[in-house]
């Protein structure tokens, strides 16, 4: 697609003459608040901040003080990073971009009033909101599981805690026991993630508990990268992992955690791990602040505003993303569009056509790196897909190793992209 | 800093080529007399992006070479002969070197009489070290298929930056490379061959190949003015 500069659309035309002099700084800047410090919203709160060099007020709500990225938390638990590594912090957006960092939960959004409302009391206005809240979980799903069951039956599919308590689940598991993981139903928040896991827990098993099982339950014909993982498990792996697929059994699981069953075609089976990846939604706000459509929040690709509020704008996971994948890449890769959008919208800065772009490496064994990617544009339609690639089967060790270093190379990046 | 990063740049614009002048910024902190110091060594030795063989052989990724390595380029037998019994430039042989050429090489070409000074000698290979290494990294070939008019287009500063955000996830702004390379600071026309390069299927990378057979030839042009500005 050839790109012509001169039919740029013009921010400025078609804004009220109040909305094109925000330049003055102070109580008359506009105001954008964002909710969810993750790979969207972090990245969009930096771009606003940054490249409107202080003439719009941004304001990033997020929960956690430390924020564990969901992308590497499974290298975490195959050995390869340790938990401080996947750990990140505000300080930097707050203090070289200017922007307020308010650790709260955001618990409704009054779009009528254009106010977002906190757990802890307080109330923001806002001339626009980008919501980037990730996913929750479907109840329901899984029968036997609900969220007071993550203890015993972790989803380690938000990082941090969960993440940190699956680890120890496996680590502590007798010798020769079964790992379990019912996998999601499409769609879901990073498709090879749980694949990737797989060739983790098989990696830490391998070494320190080799007679143990690993037993794959999943609801879908087919996933992510599948050739590819199938030829590591194989190649690593061999005789470690069952895999079950909707035809077997995979579909329709039900788990029972009290006493640590899962019950696969009517049968119940004992596991002693039992990491349940239930299907996925929205994060809560984007139902609340009334943008949801189903479990996901449409979008106009161009802009990433919702489709039911112009003045929201919906990222990641949470949004129906068209032909892109829900991934923390995505999502900074949509960050950036938005950003832009929402600058072009609150101050003279211009809009680009959107371009969209994501990877994802997933590691299978040491330095055995594979990837899938692909580049996107922006229709009245949906975010759609231009041109793609994925690693093949048999590519040479030197390959592979290159992969997983550029994956390094990559999170390194990205969280610069996002916490500065 | 700033004062110092600018009076740097100048002495430097004048005496080596334009291009390093993108290095210079950590070069800078330890010691601004290598360049006064390199003058010495310029007139038949080369340096930086476009550095080729001259009357000596160019010096970009010296050091850790083997000696006489440089294909294509003629060495005295006595240079070679080093080369053959496993000998490299590092920071001791260099220093030797430069102290008394023939006496440390026997029979070498090179018509220089040396450098008696230890601390000069140690400076002008903290110099000669920094920015060859740092132009290592910068791909040197051609690209056949690339039309010279393609280095000729001038781009969008503006353009650039927009565009720039979709490289920046994994080519830091910061310069650092922890696993994918800097590509900040580059002169605009290896930064142009190497994007078109992996559009034409010269250079391996998916990914690569991918985002540049997106990119029009303004955007690269684009791009490489943007990328180039950036001074870490």
């Amino acid at each position: 697609m050839t790109i012509n500069r001169r039919h740029f659309i013009s921010a400025s035309a078609g804004i009220t003459a109040a909305m094109s002099a925000p330049m003055v700084f102070g109580a008359s800047r506009p105001q954008v608040v964002i909710i969810g410090g993750g790979a969207g919203g972090a990245t969009a709160a930096r771009y606003i901040a940054k490249d409107s060099k202080g003439a719009i007020d941004v304001t990033l709500v997020e929960p956690t003080r430390s924020y564990y990225t969901c992308f590497f938390s499974n290298l975490y638990l195959g050995g390869f990073k340790d938990f401080d590594s996947i750990g990140h912090t505000y300080g930097k957006l707050a203090n070289d971009y200017g922007i307020n960092v308010v650790h709260d939960w955001a618990v409704d959004v009054d779009s009528n009033g254009r106010t977002v409302a906190l757990a802890g009391g307080g109330s923001l206005s806002y001339d626009k909101l980008i919501l980037s809240p990730g996913i929750d979980f479907v109840d329901g799903s899984v029968p036997g599981w609900d969220l007071s069951s993550q203890n015993k039956m972790p989803h380690s599919y938000k990082a941090g805690s969960q993440t940190q308590l699956l680890n120890a689940q496996i680590e502590n598991m007798k010798s020769g026991g079964t790992y379990c993981m019912v996998a999601p139903p499409n769609p879901y928040r990073c498709p090879p993630g749980p694949y990737e896991r797989v060739s983790m827990v098989a990696h830490k098993l391998k070494k320190m508990n080799s007679t143990a099982k690993i037993l794959v339950l999943d609801p879908k014909p087919k996933f992510s990268k599948q050739g590819l993982f199938e030829e590591g498990w194989n190649k690593h792996y061999a005789g470690m992992i069952e895999y079950i697929g909707p035809d077997m059994g995979g579909k329709g699981v039900e788990v029972r955690p009290d006493s640590m069953e899962v019950i696969i075609d009517g049968t119940p089976e004992k596991v002693d791990v039992c990491n349940v990846i239930p299907a996925m939604k929205a994060g809560k706000i984007a139902e609340l602040a009334g943008v949801t459509d189903g479990n996901w929040a449409p979008t106009i690709a161009h802009t990433m505003q919702s489709r039911k509020n112009s003045d929201i704008h919906v990222l990641g996971d949470a949004a129906a993303q068209g032909d892109m994948p829900k991934s923390g890449f995505s999502a900074n890769s949509q960050a950036k569009v938005c950003a832009m959008a929402v600058r072009a919208a609150l101050t003279d800065s211009k809009l680009f056509p959107a371009k969209f772009s994501n990877t994802c490496w997933s590691l299978v064994d040491t330095n055995n790196g594979i990837k899938v990617g692909a580049t996107y544009e922006a229709t009245d339609e949906k975010i759609a897909k231009i041109s793609g690639f994925v690693s093949k089967t048999g590519e040479d060790a030197a390959l592979r190793k290159a992969t997983y270093e550029e994956s390094l190379g990559w999170y390194s990046g990205i969280t610069s992209d996002m916490f500065g | 800093m700033h004062s110092r990063f600018c009076q740097f740049k100048k002495i430097l614009f004048s005496t080596v080529i334009i291009f390093i002048s993108c290095y210079l910024s950590v070069y800078a902190l330890a010691d601004d007399r290598g360049p006064k110091l390199f003058k010495k060594c310029k007139s038949c030795h080369q340096i930086g992006p476009d550095a080729k063989n001259s009357v000596g052989p160019h010096l970009n990724a010296l050091n850790g070479r083997i000696m006489g390595s440089i294909v294509g380029y003629k060495y005295s037998k006595a240079v070679e002969n080093m080369g053959r019994l496993g000998n490299s430039w590092n920071r001791e042989s260099l220093n030797k070197y430069l102290e008394n050429p023939r006496g440390f090489i026997k029979g070498t070409s090179m018509k220089f009489a040396g450098i008696t000074k230890e601390s000069d000698r140690s400076e002008l290979i903290d110099y000669v070290f920094f920015v060859s290494t740092a132009n290592a990294r910068i791909p040197s070939y051609q690209d056949p298929e690339l039309d010279q008019k393609i280095l000729s287009i001038e781009g969008d500063y503006a353009y650039g930056e927009y565009l720039s955000s979709e490289c920046i996830t994994c080519h830091q702004a910061s310069g650092q490379d922890n696993g994918i390379p800097s590509i900040t600071n580059w002169p605009v026309e290896p930064f142009v061959t190497a994007l078109h390069a992996y559009k034409n299927n010269h250079r391996e990378n998916e990914i690569m190949q991918m985002i540049s057979k997106r990119l029009s030839d303004e955007e690269i042009a684009s791009l490489a003015i943007f990328f180039n500005s950036l001074n870490n």
